[in-house]
């Protein structure tokens, strides 16, 4: 733009230096002001404070007996959360890792043993696998078991058998309390 | 110029007449102002009070009055704590989202993230409560009236008796600034019908001062951003308007 | 642009130029383009105007992506908007008082048209896809008033829709049509959304359309003597673009300062009132940039006749360059029509102070003479003054004309030549 305004200054050889300066100025403070008018509408754009406001959930795990699940909601998705049987914690923990298709030792997984908090969502394409119900098959392992395509998850989430790639997520979380987790 | 003056008197009749309203020609005297911490182009919600204030609205005006656009987490921005909030929000009992398992609807702690519940389930319950007439939502009142703040500090202590002659419908109270001046709330507030925690006397003229500055920030939360980022902006563009004139004149200067 | 530039990159915008001349079209008709080197200030609100309607429709695209058009849940949608979107308060503040200003800047372009003449032969299309343009916002601005789906927008959208009603015969059944329903609802307001979202893009087309009118002959001036030759003009870039930033910056001064010191003040506290079918507010008042349509409307006691002169007043606004039988362009050499011009303008912001007021007393009387003064002002000052004014001669040229004034108008920098 600097080119062309010199191009029609035809003879006018005082002040074009202080011409191109404010030229210059004046195209710095336009871009800048066209920068700064652009970025409310994309931030708009970003998550609410209503959505934000969703991130996080607390669970108060005291109602929850020993054996029992509970499934909570979390930033519009299930979160499984089982208080396991002693039998269930032997049983994640035994298992040889390398064998795993997601190698992950079950203490990676949890924080206390007898609590696994982990996203009821397949790894494979998003069903809500089935074993949060009395009543509901988990699969061989006693873990999770998704009826879409047949993935079948162990007591610690991680995948065994079926077409998921990788183990049930675990989401970030930490203790509030003795018995009270935040999620998110 | 006759032009430039004639353009210069049309521009300024044209800024006026929306000042130029005929409308205040109803008896009703003109609101007296009030200096309000929030007024003025650097004017902030003074915290001390807007947190009086909802004490006000929490213990007297919530018992007929909601305000649906409030969440508990808005309160973080009046300078409570997380944990205050949180047990704010946790003193109520709130309708959760979803049924049980049965089916049912049941009541749980609010947390945060709910929306301040009102006093009434519906309208309909709330006009039974209250003879027929429906308590406005007070979230939008200030914006949502005449006079804004001074209209809504008007009518908390315009209460007075009818002038001699004035016939006075059966239920209603008398009210200087109310348009008609019938309204069918009595007046809710008294000396000493709330104690304040920072040990501020609660007179009327107080508690409605309070209530207002916390009504004026629910209705507009945003207040003190606008005016920050609007500072920046008018003098980003003063300083924009100097450079370009200054461009334009070089530009020109050669036109000839 | 392209000559300047080295290598591959000129190469590539030189092969889509030669086959789509895009560039070819930017460099004649905005950087060589000859412009009248007389123009003055008040040829910046075109340029204003455009920017205005690009601002209007991207605030309001990304306000879109926020809203709900449902009857139920509009109101607490944009209450959200306003409160947990980020900036939303910001988007929303600027679309509606961009409105405000695209109506005050489209305003002050018409009655510059009207003042030099600028709607004279040959520029009698161009003017009339101006009114359209006006027309389409006046519909936009309605209809997008309603979707907030406060008190004073249910009101107004159903006093404006029952409008039609006066149409005999078939004028209730029009109104069921338009509504969707028995009154205004969920129906209609979805149809204005979808409407209100649309016509921004039918004026952005009529605005291209009124720029290639436009182009065709070139700027009228303040003169009102048509370009002669080269001395009469400067190209558009840099004289104009530099100009037309610098209004940009002046006029952004004061969209700023309503919106973050202002917002409200234009509009009525009413619309923050959630719609109430139930119950009219005491006063329904529109914007301020429909109040003259209203004021007309409602000075005719009779129902049919006052929504025909109120949609006439714009209609009438088509037969201008018909109706003013004046061989000469500019007010500046019509000593008469100069003064008479100012008499329209107070007359129209009489009939806003009018559109504001509830119809009592003076409100009335000045009404119906701004009314009369109104027609009068067009259907017989407009032909009848044409014909009896003796207008004062032309200056030869714009070059002569700058010239004969010392040329030192122009020495200044140009800037109280621009200033005339």
């Amino acid at each position: 733009m600097a080119n062309l305004a010199d191009q029609h200054v035809t003879g006018a050889h005082n002040g074009e230096t202080r011409r191109d300066f404010l030229i210059l100025t004046a195209t710095a403070i336009g871009g800048v002001g066209v920068a700064a008018a652009i970025w409310p509408f994309i931030g708009s754009l970003s998550p609410s404070r209503d959505t934000l406001a969703l991130s996080t959930t607390e669970v108060d795990l005291a109602p929850v007996q020993v054996g029992q699940r509970l499934t909570v909601a979390w930033r519009g998705k299930p979160v499984f959360i089982d208080h396991r049987t002693p039998e269930e914690i032997k049983a994640a923990q035994d298992v040889d890792v390398s064998s795993l298709r997601d190698p992950q030792p079950d203490s990676a997984r949890v924080k206390k043993p007898e609590w696994l908090v982990i996203v009821g969502v397949c790894t494979h394409l998003g069903c809500i696998p089935l074993g949060q119900k009395t009543g509901d098959d988990r699969g061989p392992f006693g873990g999770w078991f998704c009826p879409c395509h047949g993935s079948i998850y162990d007591t610690s989430g991680r995948i065994r058998q079926g077409p998921a790639p990788a183990n049930l997520v675990v989401p970030p979380y930490e203790y509030t309390g003795e018995t009270v987790i935040k999620i998110g | 110029m006759p032009n430039r003056i004639c353009s210069a008197a049309v521009l300024g009749l044209f800024l006026c007449a929306p000042i130029l309203d005929a409308r205040a020609a109803d008896e009703t005297p003109s609101l007296p102002q009030q200096e309000w911490s929030f007024d003025g182009i650097f004017g902030t919600y003074d915290r001390a009070s807007a947190q009086r204030g909802f004490q006000v609205y929490k213990e007297v005006c919530s018992a007929c009055h909601p305000v649906r656009h409030l969440y508990f987490r808005d309160l973080a921005d009046l300078g409570y704590s997380e944990d205050e909030v949180k047990a704010i929000a946790s003193s109520y009992q709130v309708t959760n989202e979803q049924p049980n398992d049965q089916g049912e609807m049941y009541q749980r702690p609010g947390r945060p993230s709910d929306r301040i519940p009102g006093p009434f389930p519906n309208d309909q319950a709330a006009r039974a409560a209250n003879n027929g007439a429906l308590p406005p939502d007070l979230s939008m009142i200030v914006k949502a009236r005449e006079g804004g703040p001074d209209y809504v500090y008007g009518i908390l202590t315009g209460y007075k008796e009818p002038p001699a002659g004035f016939n006075l419908l059966a239920g209603m109270q008398y009210n200087v600034y109310f348009p008609g001046h019938q309204i069918a709330m009595p007046p809710p507030l008294s000396d000493g019908a709330v104690t304040f925690a920072d040990g501020t006397p609660s007179t009327v003229p107080q508690m409605a001062h309070d209530v207002v500055t916390f009504l004026t920030w629910a209705a507009e939360p945003n207040l003190e951003l606008r005016h920050r980022t609007g500072f920046k902006v008018l003098l980003f563009l003063l300083v924009a308007v100097g450079v370009f004139y200054a461009a334009k004149r070089k530009i020109w200067a050669t036109a000839h | 642009m392209a000559e300047t530039r080295p290598g591959a990159a000129s190469r590539i915008i030189r092969w889509i130029d030669h086959r789509l001349p895009f560039v070819a079209m930017l460099q004649h008709e905005l950087y060589e383009y000859p412009t009248p080197r007389n123009l003055s200030y008040w040829w910046n609100f075109g340029s204003l105007a455009g920017i205005m309607l690009v601002v209007m429709i991207v605030t309001g695209i990304v306000l879109a992506m926020q809203y709900t058009p449902h009857a139920d849940l509009a109101f607490d949608s944009v209450e959200r908007i306003m409160r947990d979107v980020d900036y939303g308060w910001m988007l929303r503040y600027a679309h509606m008082n961009g409105a405000s200003m695209f109506f005050a800047i489209v305003y002050i372009h018409l009655f510059r048209g009207l003042y030099y003449g600028s709607y004279k032969q040959p520029r009698e299309l161009l003017w009339i896809l101006g009114v359209i343009i006006l027309i389409l916002m006046i519909m936009t601005a309605f209809m997008g008033y309603v979707l907030p789906w406060g008190q004073m927008s249910y009101w107004a959208a159903t006093v404006i829709t029952n409008l039609f009603s006066a149409i005999p015969v078939v004028g209730q059944g029009i109104v069921t049509f338009l509504w969707g329903g028995f009154t205004v609802g969920n129906p209609t307001l979805n149809r204005f959304y979808a409407l209100h979202y649309l016509l921004p893009f039918v004026i952005l087309g009529v605005v291209l359309l009124h720029l290639i009118a436009l182009h065709r002959f070139g700027s009228n001036n303040p003169l009102g003597i048509d370009m002669k030759g080269p001395q009469d003009t400067l190209p558009f870039h840099p004289y104009f673009t530099i100009k037309d930033l610098f209004g940009l910056t002046v006029f952004l001064l004061i969209y700023a300062f309503f919106v973050f010191y202002a917002p409200n003040f234009l509009g009525s506290a009413d619309n923050y009132i959630p719609a109430n079918p139930m119950q009219t507010p005491n006063h329904i008042v529109p914007e301020w940039y429909l109040l003259p349509y209203y004021a007309i409307l409602r000075s005719v006691p009779n129902k049919l006749f006052g929504v025909i002169l109120a949609f006439g007043s714009i209609f009438l606004m088509f037969l201008v360059p018909w109706l003013d039988t004046s061989p000469v362009r500019s007010a500046r050499f019509r000593p008469i029509y100069k003064w008479v011009f100012w008499l329209l303008v107070i007359d129209v912001v009489a009939l806003a102070w009018v559109g504001a007021n509830p119809p009592e007393g003076l409100v009335v009387t000045v009404g119906q003479l701004a009314t009369f003064y109104y027609f009068v002002h067009f259907l017989i000052l407009f032909p009848l003054l044409g014909k009896v004014e003796r207008p004062r001669p032309l200056p030869l040229s714009i070059a002569t004309a700058v010239l004969q004034s010392g040329g030192a108008q122009l020495g200044r920098a140009g800037a109280s030549m621009a200033n005339r």
